[in-house]
């Protein structure tokens, strides 16, 4: 398959990469180039000038400071799995981690990458929305911090202008008293596109009742929706302090109405496209079972 | 060597003759055109050939060679892992990536590694099964090694015997040279 020409130019320096994306016509800024190069062959985008920022330091590294974690543009999906603070503090992030395409693909793709080519269907991007992170967007005339709520605008579009580059991702550590979780579905177990991502966090007192809750959608409308009308139906409740006493077993329903009234409210949030409306039955299914996962600490369909 | 910028890694390796590293969907979809980069498993078909100036790059035949095949090589061909073909260099690659971060691999661990490798023969099962045969072979060897290491008279014999197992042919590409 032959691959349009384009210039290819590799920085040394982060200032020298914003001055090329702001003064190269028709720049476009290349790291893992998992989407930008099926894109290019594909004749989707037609950059003159590939701009190489997947060495750059600055976008290299993942930093823990002050209950906060920051995540550089260019860091692999792969990377962040090998994270031990991610494996264990913010299990939602690694969980659509492990969903991601295949291990090939997790070796280069970014996470940068990843919310910049905002596909409806991001695995990152729920993740990251009930983690509320904000991404920072870095010219030659500054850097400007936003929510990703505010990042992604439509299907493949962002915020970011032509000159500007996706430095990082940061986020405020779950607490200890959090939990949270991911569940994808697709054509197949792995190496497949989102159909369906549900991302949970919530945070409980020490009775167990739910002082915060986030929820977001993947795959089910242009850009990752939140089920605000869910999140609210959780807060006040102590759903996961009801836990069974005897653990549930393996294709046991737990009845828990709470439990059911959000997965229910989740799956109303859901905007497929027509013809897709079977989404709203996967929204309300993985919702329930990632809120029962929580509860009682057994994923459904697991063996126990 | 010079390239077009544009040029893709997997066609310089081939233009190169490491026609082992297979053209297969040049959309990142099937992992026949998979080689280490740096020791990670990546498919060429992803990545500028000037993205990988400077790297190490190891297909599948840097690993072994007909007449001194890589224990995984061999592992594949002695569980019949093998039914066309065309998907054995990228499944090998993987395979020693998985091999060289986790020595002992679960059956999940290997299917995951090998998740990014399409294969429409033979159903994963032998494959899965190479895979295990080649950590457990692996496994015995670097224990003989250890025993050798331990003992002097026989050290100098199996070390050597095991060098070829592990090395690789490793070629630079991209930029000029």
């Amino acid at each position: 398959m032959t691959v349009p020409a384009f210039n290819y130019l590799k920085p040394d320096s982060l200032a020298e990469a914003l001055d090329m994306l702001a003064t190269e016509p028709g720049a476009y800024p290349i790291a893992g180039g998992t989407n930008l190069m099926v894109d290019v062959r594909a004749g989707k985008l037609s950059p003159e000038t590939m701009i190489d920022v997947g060495d750059l330091d600055e976008l290299r590294g993942i930093v823990v400071k002050d209950s906060q974690m920051t995540i550089g543009g260019a860091v692999t999906i792969a990377e962040l799995l090998r994270h031990e603070i991610i494996r264990q503090r913010v299990p939602v992030l690694f969980a659509a981690g492990k969903t991601f395409a295949n291990t090939l693909i997790r070796n280069r793709a970014t996470v940068g990458g990843n919310l910049v080519n905002a596909a409806p269907c991001s695995d990152t991007a729920p993740a990251l929305l009930v983690l509320d992170a904000e991404v920072s967007l870095s010219s030659s005339s500054g850097t400007r911090w936003i929510p990703l709520t505010e990042f992604l605008v439509g299907a493949f579009q962002t915020q970011r202008r032509a000159d500007e580059l996706l430095m990082e991702v940061r986020f405020p550590i779950p607490p200890a008293s959090s939990r949270g979780g991911f569940e994808k579905m697709g054509l197949r177990k792995i190496s497949c596109m989102a159909k369906v991502d549900v991302a949970v966090m919530a945070d409980f007192d020490e009775r167990g009742a739910c002082k915060d809750a986030r929820i977001a959608l993947g795959a089910v409308a242009p850009i990752p929706l939140r089920a605000e009308k869910a999140e609210v139906s959780l807060v006040g409740t102590a759903f996961i302090a009801r836990a069974p006493e005897k653990p549930v077993r393996c294709g046991e329903q737990v009845q828990d109405k709470t439990i059911e009234e959000a997965a229910r409210l989740a799956g109303e949030a859901a905007s497929p496209r027509s013809g897709s409306e079977y989404k709203r039955q996967v929204v309300y299914g993985l919702t329930r079972r990632i809120l029962t996962a929580m509860a009682t600490g057994i994923r459904d369909g697991e063996a126990s | 060597m010079a390239v077009e910028p544009q040029a893709v890694l997997l066609h310089t390796l081939r233009d190169l003759g490491y026609t082992d590293v297979k053209n297969g969907c040049e959309i990142g979809e099937c992992g026949a055109c998979a080689v280490l980069l740096d020791g990670e498993a990546v498919n060429s078909c992803m990545v500028l050939a000037m993205q990988a100036d400077g790297a190490d790059i190891v297909t599948n035949s840097g690993l072994g060679t007909m007449d001194k095949p890589h224990v995984i090589q061999e592992s594949f061909a002695d569980a019949g892992a093998i039914q066309c073909g065309f998907c054995t260099p990228g499944m090998v690659i993987s395979t020693k990536a998985l091999l060289d971060r986790n020595p002992d691999p679960s059956e999940a661990e290997i299917r995951d590694a090998l998740s990014g490798n399409l294969c429409r023969c033979t159903g994963y099962g032998q494959i899965v099964d190479a895979v295990k045969l080649a950590a457990s072979r692996l496994a015995g060897a670097s224990s003989q090694r250890e025993d050798a290491r331990s003992n002097s008279k026989r050290g100098r014999e199996l070390d050597s015997s095991n060098r070829v197992l592990e090395s690789g042919d490793q070629t630079k590409v991209g930029g000029e040279s």
